[in-house]
């Protein structure tokens, strides 16, 4: 076994330009990453060489797609004796050369100077990689690529510059950080949520003070539902958990009248209500327009958020939830703590099924009817 | 043409085939010639279907007109780990309704990870008369009210199990259904019921079925009521406990001993919900006959676990919380020779600091001390090379080795490195490693490793791992048995997956999520693929409303050849052939 890697890489990353994991099957250039032949062909047809030169002088922008004409998976690609015709299909199906023609794009990712097939998925890499060196080294530098903590928790859109994503080419990198504005990966955008009210791991910056709960990744770590269950309810037994913050994710589902099928969420990724309500309003945004259910026709616009949350607060719709007891109450009327505690299930009412609802409230509120505890007639 | 095959009676051939049970043989027998199939696929009996979209209802029944026994798995694993949005899919009721024609005789079904409804539950009471066995594993949609309408009609059920399934749990009445003229019952699983039912018909039925083998209880069931259960069914081989709590009285404790001492068939013991080491002691009269045991829901510490351990020679599973701690588990090592699978959870996996001391001294303690063990499943806050290599060196017959450091990219905590040395060697010395889940601090190397050695790898799950598309290359071309990946939070995108395509057709299904795979890619692979079914999962909206370059949240590419289907929510789009991904089904 080839003895470990440079050590001291930081946690979360190692830096291709440093370690490169597969510097022993690949020809090493002095100058760091070059020429990615992992695949072991080192014969490099002369054809190729001058792509490479031409590649490495074009536009950046080029190279992620260029790999797409990288010949699709054959499956004898791997070792240089085997015939370059066995195409991904073993059949004559699909024309090699037009195998992943360059998509033309809005960003200028040209599509036709890469004709020459060669059976060497090497070749699209090792431009890549070359291109990729010096993304990485920068993106590297900054730490980790999921880790970021630069994201605005309130726009989970837009994520930290230039941190993720260093896989995409690298357009200049002056716009890559536009670029990376739209690709939040799901996890960053739990974690901006869940950094309302939780920690960051050690890894990324901490933004909150709360004490040991970490950053609930979703699905992390891997254990089922039911057993995470048990586990939040064993430990509300114990004793020894008075005083900790509640381990786990609270998932409970969440239905909508007329939507075709419900969600979930994880009420400990919320602080407030309102964070649940903005949350819930997003989710099921696309119902209330009637997009999802089917696939809404292409260029249908989104509802803006503004409207969505006045059809919510307007009368059009409500927030229920069951309790414990089985009743269905009104949100909002409880703390927050004692909510999260009852609440087995949440539900978006129209407002007129919602007269009539129980309310937790002590106070006589004039127009909801005067109901405490009162059930609703289902 | 001389055809051998006509020189056999077919009711020759089928017989000798009746001895055939494996798929793959059966696979094999009707691809010998045509009229080899032809038989074959009358007397199929069993089906299994890995993947329910991967072919349709329609299409079984055609080719297979006389099957028994069907099972189906529906969503990917990773919604196991909430990955998968609700709604995703996996119903079963069209399966249901098209078999419900095609198959009276149908016995069996059971079912993985796919949503079912009561009208299909009522269904299936309804059509298939001599229906024995509903397998409903981590399932939902459904609530008691159909689980009543099983009870009531299907004379001949044998076997009720709902392990792990999330029912709407109305109210513990539905086990009144069950007619007192029903004696039928082996095997029963209700542990993940919540409701209480009435104990007196549950008491009623396990008195009435001579033939109960199986029985797991759900936590409402107390302590106290065991003893008069287990009286009921002396012969029961499998037994989960309701919860295992109460104030300690020495009745309570003696009367429960002396029932458990009377099952001398006793091989399983699960439940143990809120357990307290009080009552522990009652079951140590059947452990020496024990060779399966479930504590991974008791709260009991490893004084505790090592006592109950030493008592069980013949132990073949344990299933425990890492309250059993390294020293429990090199108790384990030396009291249960004969252990072949090991499983160890978590018991505060949300805290970063450790809370209990089980460390990687656990996992070589086993792997030295326990010959026969090929199966772990283990989480722990720290790992090192050296003890991953030690692992491999002293139990090379790992079949599934899973290892789960809680933290994402911890490093060998002794080198500070990356875990791919050790890795390497597990992926190295056992040759005959079926499954495999990774986690630490690993490089594109790790993956090398994997790609180089782990020939017969067939599922293999990675998250937070890799430094680029090397990384899934490795995979993709050189883990030639795999059927099965699954991939989170990995910087992966476009150019492994699309150089590997014709390898995704090989496979049962790839996940990606929270990956750098762009849509654009995923709709190359669309077009060019037509026997995969590309499913984009973005819960952002219609992926054309940001550019091709721009990830996709999640993705879930499956071979078929049933196409793209038609039951797809709002935020699952299938990359079709004719490049508008977003053309209306």
């Amino acid at each position: 076994m080839s003895p470990p890697l440079l050590g001291g890489e930081e946690e979360g990353h190692s830096s291709l330009v440093a370690s490169s994991p597969t510097i022993d099957c690949i020809s090493q250039n002095g100058s760091g990453l070059k020429e990615w032949n992992y695949l072991g062909l080192s014969d490099c047809s002369s054809v190729d060489s001058s792509a490479v030169s031409s590649l490495s002088e074009e536009n950046k922008n080029n190279l992620n797609f260029k790999a797409t004409e990288l010949r699709l998976g054959l499956p004898g690609s791997q070792s240089p004796e085997r015939e370059p015709e066995l195409s991904l299909l073993g059949s004559s199906k699909l024309d090699e050369k037009q195998l992943f023609p360059l998509l033309p794009s809005k960003d200028g990712i040209c599509s036709s100077s890469q004709k020459n097939v060669v059976l060497g998925n090497k070749r699209g890499f090792s431009d890549t990689m070359d291109g990729f060196s010096e993304v990485k080294t920068s993106v590297y530098g900054e730490g980790n690529w999921r880790y970021t903590a630069g994201s605005d928790p309130d726009s989970p859109q837009s994520v930290a510059q230039g941190k993720i994503n260093m896989m995409l080419p690298s357009r200049a990198s002056a716009t890559q950080p536009a670029i990376m504005k739209e690709v939040p990966a799901k996890g960053l955008q739990e974690r901006s949520r869940a950094t309302n009210g939780v920690n960051h791991n050690h890894v990324g910056a901490s933004n909150n003070s709360p004490p040991a709960a970490k950053t609930q990744v979703v699905g992390w770590p891997p254990i089922r539902s039911f057993r995470k269950n048990s586990l939040a309810t064993t430990s509300k037994n114990n004793e020894e958990v008075d005083g900790k913050p509640s381990p786990g994710a609270l998932f409970i589902k969440v239905s909508m009248d007329g939507a075709p099928y419900l969600r979930k969420v994880d009420l400990r990724t919320y602080a407030t209500y309102q964070e649940l309500s903005s949350a819930l309003e997003k989710m099921f945004s696309c119902f209330t327009i009637g997009q999802c259910g089917s696939h809404g026709a292409p260029g249908k616009e989104k509802m803006s958020e503004s409207k969505l949350r006045d059809l919510l607060h307007g009368s059009e719709y409500v927030l229920t939830y069951e309790d414990k007891d089985g009743d269905w109450m009104l949100v909002g009327d409880v703390p927050w703590e004692m909510f999260i505690d009852s609440c087995k299930k949440l539900k978006i009412m129209k407002g007129s099924d919602a007269i009539g609802l129980g309310s937790k409230s002590n106070d006589w509120v004039p127009g909801r009817g005067n109901c405490f505890h009162r059930k609703l007639e289902n | 043409m001389l055809r051998m095959a006509s020189s056999f009676p077919e009711e020759v051939l089928e017989h000798v085939f009746s001895f055939i049970q494996s798929d793959a043989d059966r696979n094999s027998i009707s691809m010998v010639c045509k009229s080899w199939y032809e038989i074959e696929r009358w007397c199929r009996r069993r089906i299994f279907v890995g993947n329910c979209y991967a072919v349709s209802p329609r299409m079984v029944i055609r080719r297979f007109p006389d099957v028994r026994s069907i099972e189906l798995k529906g969503k990917p694993h990773f919604a196991d780990f909430n990955l998968v949005p609700e709604g995703w899919g996996g119903y079963v009721d069209p399966w249901i309704s098209a078999m419900a024609m095609a198959y009276p005789w149908l016995e069996e079904i059971r079912l993985k990870r796919m949503v079912v409804t009561d009208e299909s539950l009522e269904l299936i009471a309804k059509s298939f008369k001599n229906f024995k066995a509903l397998v409903l594993s981590s399932c939902e949609g459904f609530s008691t009210d159909g689980l009543a309408a099983i009870a009531a009609n299907c004379r001949n059920l044998r076997e009720l199990d709902l392990r792990e399934s999330d029912v709407d749990d109305l109210s513990g009445h539905w086990l009144s259904h069950f007619p007192d003229t029903y004696t039928s019952l082996v095997s029963l699983d209700i542990s993940c019921l919540g409701s209480e039912m009435s104990f007196t018909a549950l008491e009623r039925l396990v008195g009435r079925c001579p033939n109960l083998r199986s029985l797991r209880l759900n936590r409402t069931v107390p302590i106290e009521k065991l003893a008069n259960l287990l009286r009921q069914a002396p012969q029961l081989v499998e037994l989960g406990t309701g919860a295992y709590s109460a104030e300690l009285r020495p009745e309570v404790f003696s009367n429960l001993a002396g029932a458990l001492s009377g099952c001398k068939e006793l091989k399983s013991l699960s439940g143990f919900w809120e357990a307290v080491p009080a009552y522990l002691p009652a079951v140590y009269s059947i452990c020496p006959g024990l060779t399966s045991l479930n504590l991974s829901y008791a709260a009991i510490q490893s004084p505790h676990l090592i006592k109950l351990l030493s008592h069980c020679p013949k132990l073949q599973r344990l299933w425990v919380l890492d309250y059993i701690e390294d020293v429990g588990l090199e108790a384990l090592a030396a009291s249960c020779k004969d252990l072949r699978e090991l499983r160890v959870f978590p018991s505060d996996p949300f805290v970063a600091e450790p809370n209990v001391s089980l460390t990687e001294q656990g996992l070589v303690s086993v792997s030295g001390g326990c010959p026969k063990l090929h199966s772990v499943l283990y989480f722990c806050r720290q790992m090192s090379n050296a003890a991953l290599t030690t692992i491999a060196r002293n139990r090379p017959n790992f079949t599934c080795f899973r290892l789960c450091i809680i933290e994402p990219r911890t490093p060998d905590y002794l080198t500070l490195g990356p875990l791919d040395a050790g890795f390497g060697a597990i992926v190295e010395h056992c040759k005959d490693l079926r499954r495999l889940s990774v986690s630490g601090l690993l490089t594109d190397r790790a993956f090398e490793y994997i790609g180089t050695y782990a020939k017969k790898l067939e599922m293999l799950s990675l998250a937070f791992a890799g430094d680029s598309d090397l990384g899934l290359h490795h995979v993709l071309s050189g883990c030639e048995n795999l059927r099965k990946l699954e991939i989170r939070d990995c910087p992966f995108g476009d150019k492994a997956l699309l150089a590997n395509a014709a390898k995704l057709e090989t496979m049962r299904s790839l996940w990606m999520s929270s990956c750098m795979v762009s849509y654009g890619a995923c709709k190359l692979l669309g077009q060019k693929m037509p026997r995969l079914n590309v499913e984009v999962i973005d819960e952002r909206g219609p992926p054309d409303t940001r550019p091709e370059s721009c990830p996709v949240e999640k993705l879930y590419i499956y071979r078929s050849v049933a196409g793209p289907r038609f039951d797809m929510p709002g935020f699952v789009w299938t990359m079709d052939e004719d490049s508008s991904a977003l053309r209306l089904s």
